[in-house]
């Protein structure tokens, strides 16, 4: 695919996103104008702070000055917090990008080996386990088990630190550089709120760590067993190689392509930011910033927070691209 | 013996895991808040400003509260004891238009300036000019843009006159001055940090007022200072050691935004937090039942209602709105739905407030609706739709009357909806019936009457667009007493026109009144001297110690 038309694509896919979000945003039957004023302002005050915002426009007119904005860098303020959107957004998304990419590497180093193995021993105890937790996963609440970790590791076991982010004790010692409290306690060397940081997100982290893990156990072991039944396989172990290596160096190294895009994609639904998991530990993210505004129909916000998910999407799509053709040598050429 | 079959490797890694994340945290410290600062979880993400002249939102009030000092305030154990706060004292002129206040010496702001009248009158004048939403509870005295300079202006240093446009009860305008438009901002400090905008016809002003600083920036003399605000995750209050009065035994007070009463608890249970401000019942309960934590609770200025649409035919006879006030189920919604959060409550003001009716006329009586709904031509019943929203425990209520019009051959049709969704739709008189409450905006009886019994103009497009019009319900009567009230000068008949009108309001309005809420909040024992306030305002976090 050549460059020009990449960014076609990605130019339509953006002012497709915009315009089906915007859309929506403004025929849901919520008047923007209450999540600012509230309900006691005086008619008056609603009447102007419409116009204040433009929304007395109509649509298409309203939608052009929006993509005339973004075009500048410019995607209005959010009318909850007051701030401009990527403000905002350059502030709760670290808190989700931390949280999803401890998940992902929990979900990834657990799960792929209990999917190969559920795969190598089929049908015994083992897959039969593998399948349990897999089936938990999918169908538990994440809610209900959220609030069961928080309850048994947090309140009574006391192995790891409340809900939020960070103790409040470290309020007045701990300043942010990049957002990333994981790497700024370390950037500050700053030990005692680096293990403050590591004892709060573990418990939510191993949360979305169980549910992803879920998902790439059961997909690591339909590739695994799509691998083994091959020939390759056959002419391995009628070569005497060991089982070990069979299954660990041939068999997934070639499941890994596909595994990839799962991983990729499961990453991409955890940076979306899981409304549930961020509302149950007070986690300040993303998910839970784009839903407070989209019940508010602080649609500024909504739009900011699509876009930057959007851009999750193709950035983690390409970066799955680039990993495709390391992986598999047939596509480097292609 | 199944478990038998698993090698000793696959074992290895099971119990890795289900344990790795807990190994590797270790054992954090007992949680304990430091000992020198309150910590309280509370759904704090209605704040959307610090600005006294804008802020309008409950959890914000009460940091307006803490933060900021007034005129005047009341007192929260006997609201109609209205006291000095930077006033020392004040005389209202004999025609009852000119309220005259001297400041107290010597007072300074966080910022070490002085309070002078002076700031008083950039304050009140600032918050006309801005003309936000609260502005209206200064507005109805009578201040405009152009004559606010002279309304309310400083004589000299120490001397604030404050000039309505008629005579109105003296408690009236006290009441309205101890809110939080009427708070004091340091009139040097938010000069300097003013924007420079281009007057237009709208806006003959040439600046802002500090109001873009202001929304995230503190300048007041009260307890607490505001040092820190970050939207929807934390809010911190620092104690002012320029106060006047008797300086906070605390040093700080640290909000955290935490929305789920579950969540709370525990943190509460682990010493966490101090303070605990969303618990649910069943959280209540518990928290109830642990020795090492107490509830407080207080009844607050926000009631709850069914309203009938009176564009509904149906819904307009008054045989109609009678027999609805018949078919709520109180008791049952008062010993389960609401046990612990809330009170029944029939008439349009709190218990507390000046004027309050305890009278409650109305039980479940599904004979007595029956007969009123044949004299109203409908004694087969009808079928109707009430917009709810999502949220409990107004969903449960819904349910439960939805159950006891049934019985009286009622079909009622629940839309739920997302709060702001049902608003819209309500406020547009879109509805049949809608669930809603009321929260007064200052600590007057006039505050709920403006709204439940006055309807001045019932056009679509009337500009006064108070609960009654948004259910149209015309009434020119009710409206002129309503004004009476406000214009008497004595406070005994003054009283004897609310007890008036909430009798006529609970025979003939189209409200349900169902309950007065009661605000609670789970607190360690630790923690002393902590009051919620009748109003939002007047939970004063800065008196709180712990030992």
């Amino acid at each position: 695919m050549s460059i020009g038309r990449f960014l076609i694509i990605v130019a339509t896919t953006y002012l497709g996103l915009l315009a089906v979000t915007f859309f929506i945003g403004r025929v849901i039957p919520i008047d923007p104008v209450l999540a600012i004023v509230g309900d006691r302002a005086p008619a008056y005050v609603v009447e102007r702070t419409r116009e204040e915002l433009g929304l007395n426009l109509p649509y298409w007119q309203q939608f052009l000055l929006y993509v005339k904005g973004v075009f500048q860098g410019d995607f209005g303020r959010s009318v909850l917090t007051t701030n401009p959107v990527m403000e905002d957004i350059r502030r709760v998304f670290p808190a989700t990008v931390e949280l999803a990419t401890l998940g992902t590497l929990i979900g990834a180093l657990i799960g792929v080996p209990l999917g190969v193995l559920a795969a190598v021993k089929r049908g015994s105890v083992i897959d039969q386990i593998v399948r349990v937790i897999g089936l938990i996963g999918y169908s538990v609440p994440i809610f209900w088990l959220g609030l069961l970790a928080l309850l048994v590791f947090y309140a009574r076991l006391r192995w790891t630190a409340g809900p939020g982010r960070i103790d409040v004790v470290f309020e007045y010692t701990f300043t942010p550089i990049t957002g990333f409290y994981l790497l700024d306690s370390v950037l500050r060397r700053d030990w005692a709120a680096f293990r403050d940081i590591f004892a709060h997100i573990v418990l939510p982290a191993s949360l979305l760590g169980y549910f992803s893990l879920a998902y790439i156990s059961r997909m690591t072991r339909s590739f695994m067993l799509n691998e083994l039944s091959q020939e390759y396989i056959v002419a391995a172990r009628a070569k005497g190689l060991s089982e070990t290596r069979i299954i660990w160096a041939h068999a997934l190294r070639n499941a890994a392509v596909p595994l990839v895009t799962v991983i990729a994609l499961s990453y991409a639904g955890l940076l979306e930011g899981s409304v549930l998991t961020e509302t149950v530990f007070a986690w300040p993210g993303l998910g839970l910033y784009i839903t407070d505004s989209l019940q508010n129909a602080d649609m500024n916000a909504v739009l900011g927070g699509t876009i930057v998910i959007g851009s999750v999407f193709i950035g983690i799509n390409l970066f799955a691209d680039l990993l495709y053709r390391t992986l598999d040598p047939r596509t480097r050429n292609a | 013996m199944m478990m038998g079959k698993i090698n000793g490797r696959v074992r290895v890694l099971l119990a890795g895991a289900a344990l790795s994340a807990l190994v590797l945290t270790g054992a954090p410290a007992y949680a304990e808040t430091p000992a020198d600062t309150l910590v309280l979880a509370w759904a704090i993400d209605d704040i959307i400003t610090l600005d006294p002249a804008e802020s309008f939102e409950i959890s914000a009030g009460e940091m307006m509260g803490n933060s900021y000092d007034r005129l005047v305030r009341f007192d929260p154990a006997d609201p109609s004891n209205i006291y000095g706060d930077i006033a020392e004292s004040w005389t209202v002129s004999d025609d009852g238009k000119t309220f005259t206040f001297k400041i107290k010496p010597g007072l300074k702001f966080a910022s070490g300036n002085p309070v002078t009248a002076e700031d008083v009158a950039f304050s009140i004048q600032r918050v006309v000019k801005l003309d936000k939403s609260p502005a209206f509870i200064l507005t109805q005295f009578g201040l405009t843009k152009d004559n606010v300079d002279e309304n309310a202006k400083a004589t000299d240093a120490s001397t604030f006159v404050f000039v309505t446009d008629q005579a109105y009860a003296p408690t009236f305008v006290l009441n309205c001055l101890t809110s939080n438009p009427a708070a004091v901002v340091d009139k040097k400090l938010v000069l300097e940090h003013v924007e420079a905008v281009t007057p237009s016809e709208e806006n003959k002003f040439d600046n802002d007022f500090g109001y873009a600083w202001l929304k995230t920036n503190y300048a007041g003399s009260g307890p607490m200072k505001i040092r820190d605000w970050r939207a929807n995750e934390i809010l911190v209050l620092e104690r002012n050691d320029n106060y006047y009065g008797d300086k906070a035994p605390l040093a700080r007070v640290i909000y955290r935004h935490v929305k789920e009463s579950a969540t709370q608890r525990l943190m509460l249970e682990s010493g966490d937090i101090d303070i605990a401000r969303n618990l649910s019942p069943n959280d209540l309960d518990a928290v109830s039942a642990n020795e090492n934590l107490a509830v407080t609770s207080t009844p607050k200025g926000t009631v709850y209602y069914i309203s009938l649409n009176q564009k509904n035919e149906t819904l307009a006879k008054p045989e109609v709105r009678q027999a609805f006030k018949y078919l709520v189920d109180y008791d049952g919604i008062g010993e389960t739905l609401i046990k612990g959060i809330g009170e029944i409550n029939q008439t349009f003001l709190p218990k507390g407030m000046l004027g309050w009716a305890d009278d409650k006329p109305f039980k479940l009586d599904v004979a007595k609706a029956k007969e009123l709904l044949a004299a109203a031509g409908v004694p087969e019943g009808f079928s109707v739709t009430m917009d709810v929203r999502n949220t409990q425990p107004v969903t449960g209520i819904a349910e439960s009357f939805q159950q006891s019009l049934a019985e009286a051959g009622i079909k009622m049709e629940i839309i739920p909806g997302d709060g702001k969704q049902t608003l819209t739709k309500y406020r547009a008189r879109n509805h049949d019936m809608y669930i809603g409450q009321w929260g007064v905006d200052y600590w007057d009886p006039h505050s709920n009457a403006d709204t439940f019994t006055s309807n001045p103009d019932n056009a679509d497009d009337a500009s006064s667009k108070t609960l009654a019009w948004r259910n149209a319900w015309d009434i020119p009567e009710l409206t002129a007493e309503t004004k009476s009230a406000v214009v008497e000068p004595d406070s005994a008949k003054r009283v004897e026109i609310y007890k008036s009108l909430q009798k006529k309001f609970v025979e003939t309005s189209p409200f349900v009144m169902i309950y007065q809420q009661t605000e609670v909040a789970g607190v360690r024992k630790a923690v002393q001297n902590f009051k919620l306030g009748p109003s939002s305002d007047t939970t004063y976090v800065y008196k709180v110690s712990k030992n």
